[in-house]
């Protein structure tokens, strides 16, 4: 199915399945402990070996030699896989490092070598035994140091050019008599999905199986072809249940390519696990940035000038964090200037983490809003208001699909209670208690992409979906289930959704917040065809049947369902694809975050005590799933405005904060309860199914909120996220 | 060096040969393919392999199988089934209290606890006098289930679905 005009009534709109908040279907399986995540799979294959990785000890330099012969001799071990032995493999265009390393090596971590043993305990004691002499070489690992040696990156998908520029940006601040200019920091971050990567891989004969834990199947297959060189048509990738991943498992990474090598040497299945470090050094992070902000206005508030620099570094050959991205959509103003830079570090892999470019840039651009707002005297909520654009403001000619952000900042202003707020910092005091309110805007595009989807009905009227999109705790399950229910006329009980198979029809898979939209309107293309072959297969009009409560009805003439799978199952398949109107229009999903923080006017601690989302993203699929979606967001963000920081050694090159003591993340008492409210919002030139993403919206903006929170509790402005206690209690004294 | 060990595992008499260096939450997952509990970190820093030894709730991934000679222990397994779902585990569902599922079992098997823990007048970090029984609120929920890691941040959820539960008792 193409889609190339504005969607207009559908069967999606008779909203009896969708847009109801059910429970997920996958709930029962879930809570109790049934769902069988990759390592898990004990059922699939026989004879499963243990596999545990070696990382490089040093973050740059070459192996001078490796001494395997203890660790070979240690009880239980079968065998093990370096460089040397692992036969020839390649990278993918997907990866910036190498999955295996050796002699060379590209960062700390990198895998150089797998045990594989009859046992986890026998093949974990053994690495230990390999003895490895380094070469090492210098590094890069800092980059305030690197800023200097950066260079505008290539042009990407995702993060469009590197600068850009509109009107006279200089000028137009030179003479702004209200302006600001301010440096903002963001540290690496890791992802920390509580599920770590992990993969059983089985060869029969050249045929490679990988039960594995990824959010983009076809991509895992293209990559593990590209790296083992071998036929994409030879290797089938099988996950349908993974523990989160909010990015870090687009890719393939270790564990699969690790695992299937030792599969193929031993000549036996072989699993693998990443231990908890592991998932921080060996696999992808998101990078720190550099961030150099500038904003003038008039007086009366309206933005002349805007202006946004970033900085972040990678491994040679890799990409930037695309922090100037949302700059160049959001606001209003005539002079406009967006830079990003990037230098080359020795560091872990960067990567895409959830809501990659807006999630930090945003958490500098937000605050920079504030401190303008109130150079202005201008309340915060106003002022991003009166810069409103409804058009993209470097393109004109782009209108906005949807863009409701004014709403979503009046409706949160009013539900929280922001007329309370004092336009003074640290004017309110409850007890010890410093108590502020921060506002921040949120925005993520809407991103297109093919997918698509297999639906059979059988003799018993159910339907089956076969796609091979995921569901990383999104909901997917769920939302495609609803989907074909309500385009088939049934209820969601009618029908099993079989997700995460690479033998299943391509989807577009999970990231960018892009799966909701394209993987239902895939399953929607797919059932529409099932319609049709429903309708001929029972001898009525395709055009005027109808579809419901498990019967078809054309005129006065009514069948069951059923009944047109009376002689066999009836399958239909068909993909989504899109024309241009992801060019014509700009497609963007909006919120407006409103924090309550209190700041310990002694220690400087940080207490969030009320967060509320509202968000205007198009038709909401269904209401409690996308709920989650955007407080599961809230609360990674709030994270990262209080406590996620990986801490570089800067002799060594690594991440020394490698497990869930050092890296912190907000555990239940950190996080209050949360509130989300939706706007009645329908886009027909999304989908037909009129919707768009929220799993990266949440975190959009809601850093910020939390920063101008603390900021307006305290009269403390702290620009170097995370915002800790040292970083604020300095300034308390002032106050 | 390998040792045997016997334990009961929801109701049912189970004996292993194990190597020494094996936990419990691997004795679990891998050898009576319990895989229910999950292993987070191996660590004991994010509570995804959380079950009930002896009526406590333990971090399994912290200790050795073969410490546990003779114990009762309850796996998320134990406490229910999609067919006959324990109240906590249908309360998470109800309240959508998860997303990826990966931390769930330990959330459920350590909120089944906590109120237990509660009920028995087991002091917390924010209990305000240690002498007095510890009231029901969600700032003790909160600091009770902390110990619970869940990165795609469903606590919100959580903490009103093991509400909903304790209401029910109470």
């Amino acid at each position: 199915m193409k889609f190339d005009t504005p969607a207009t009534t559908n069967p999606i709109d008779r909203l009896k399945v969708i847009g109801k908040s059910t429970d997920r279907i996958d709930g029962p399986l879930k809570t109790s402990g049934l769902a069988p995540y990759a390592y898990e799979r004990h059922d699939v294959v026989p004879g499963q070996l243990y596999g545990v990785i070696l990382g490089s000890a040093v973050a740059k330099g070459r192996i001078a030699s490796m001494n395997l012969s203890a660790a070979k001799a240690a009880p239980g071990v079968v065998d093990i896989v370096t460089y040397e032995n692992a036969g020839k493999i390649a990278k993918s265009k997907n990866h910036t490092a190498h999955l295996l390393g050796g002699p060379v090596i590209e960062h700390y971590d990198q895998a150089i070598a797998i045990v594989v043993a009859e046992s986890f305990e026998e093949a974990r004691a053994a690495t230990k035994l390999i003895r490895v002499d380094y070469a090492r070489a210098k590094g890069r690992y800092v980059l305030a140091d690197q800023k200097g040696s950066a260079t505008p990156p290539t042009a990407s998908e995702f993060g469009g050019p590197p600068d850009t520029a509109v009107g006279d940006f200089d000028t137009a601040y030179a003479d702004a008599s209200f302006k600001i200019d301010a440096t903002y920091t963001t540290p690496d971050q890791a992802h920390v999905m509580m599920e770590p990567h992990a993969t059983i891989a089985a060869w029969e004969g050249d045929k490679l199986t990988l039960w594995t834990s990824n959010q983009m199947i076809a991509w895992a297959v293209k990559d593990m072809a590209e790296t083992l060189k071998i036929p994409p048509a030879q290797i089938r990738v099988i996950s349908p249940y993974i523990g989160g991943g909010f990015g870090s498992k687009l890719w393939v990474r270790s564990d699969a390519l690790m695992a299937a090598l030792a599969a193929r040497v031993t000549g036996r299945p072989v699993k693998v696990a990443l231990s908890r470090p592991q998932s921080i050094n060996n696999t992808t992070h998101r990078p720190a940035t550099l961030q150099r902000i500038r904003i003038a206005a008039e007086k009366d508030g309206r933005i002349t000038a805007i202006g946004h620099e970033s900085w972040s570094g990678d491994l040679e050959g890799g990409g930037p964090e695309t922090a100037v991205a949302q700059t160049r959509l959001m606001y209003a103003g005539a002079n406009r200037m967006t830079a990003t830079r990037l230098a080359t570090l020795d560091l872990p892999e960067g990567n895409a983490m959830r809501a990659p470019g807006e999630a930090p840039g945003l958490m500098a651009l937000e605050i920079a809003m504030d401190e303008m707002a109130e150079k202005l005297g201008m309340d915060p909520v106003a002022f991003r208001i009166a810069n409103d654009t409804q058009v993209d403001p470097e393109k004109p000619e782009r209108p906005y699909s949807q863009r409701q952000l004014n709403k979503c900042l009046q409706m949160g202003a009013e539900k929280f209670g922001w007329a309370k707020r004092s336009a003074t910092p640290g004017k309110v005091r409850d007890g010890k208690w410093l108590v502020g309110m921060g506002v921040g805007a949120a925005f993520r595009n809407n991103l297109l992409g093919k997918s698509g989807a297999r639906v059979t009905l059988d003799g018993d009227g159910r339907v089956t979906v076969f796609t091979d999109m995921t569901d990383i705790g999104t909901g997917s399950y769920t939302i495609i289930a609803q989907t074909a229910a309500e385009t088939m006329g049934l209820t969601l009980a009618d029908v099993d959704v079989k997700l995460g198979d690479s033998s299943f029809p391509v989807s577009c898979g999970s990231g960018g917040q892009w799966g909701a939209n394209n993987s239902t309107a895939g399953v929607y293309a797919a059932c529409m065809k099932l319609r049709e072959a429903v309708a001929q297969n029972l001898g009525f009009n395709s055009a005027e049947t109808v579809f419901e409560d498990g019967s078809v009805r054309a005129g006065n003439r009514r069948a069951k369902l059923a009944d047109a799978a009376r002689s066999g199952p009836l399958t239909a398949e068909d993909l989504i694809e899109y024309g241009d109107l992801g060019k014509k229009y700009q497609q963007s999903t909006f919120g407006a975050h409103f924090v309550e923080a209190a700041v310990d006017a002694y220690t400087g601690e940080v207490r969030l005590r009320r967060m509320l989302a509202v968000c205007a993203a198009g038709r909401i699929l269904n209401p409690k799933t996308a709920r989650s979606q955007v407080i599961g967001a809230m609360t990674m963000g709030a994270g990262a405005a209080l406590m996620e920081e990986l801490a570089v050694d800067k002799r060594f090159g690594f991440f020394v904060n490698h497990d869930l003591a050092g890296y912190e993340v907000p555990v239940h008492a950190d996080i209050p309860h949360q509130d989300v409210i939706f706007l009645d919002e329908t886009d027909p030139i999304s989908s037909p199914m009129k919707a768009k993403g929220v799993g990266e919206l949440g975190i959009c903006g809601v850093g910020a909120a939390v920063a101008n929170a603390i900021y307006n509790a305290c009269g403390v402005r702290v620009r170097d996220y995370p915002i800790t206690l040292d970083k604020i209690i300095g300034g308390l004294a002032k106050v | 060096m390998r040792m045997s060990v016997s334990l009961t595992v929801n109701g049912k008499p189970q004996s292993l040969d194990l190597d020494t260096r094996t936990t419990l939450l691997d004795a679990l997952r891998e050898h009576l393919k319990l895989t229910g509990s999950k292993k987070g970190c191996d660590h004991g820093q994010c509570g995804a392999c959380t079950v009930i030894v002896e009526g406590r709730r333990i971090n399994s991934c912290l200790t050795l199988a073969v410490m546990h000679e003779g114990d009762s222990i309850t796996t998320i397994e134990g406490l229910g089934n999609p067919d006959d779902l324990h109240p906590m585990q249908a309360a998470f569902v109800k309240h959508d209290g998860y997303q990826c599922g990966y931390c769930t079992p330990g959330q459920i098997c350590s909120a089944v606890a906590v109120l237990d823990e509660m009920k028995a007048g087991v002091p917390s970090h924010v209990t305000r006098d240690l002498e007095e029984k510890a009231r029901f609120s969600t700032e003790e929920l909160r600091e009770r289930m902390s110990g619970n890691i869940c990165r795609c941040g469903a606590y919100s959820n959580i903490i009103e679905a093991i509400t909903e539960v304790a209401g029910k008792r109470a």
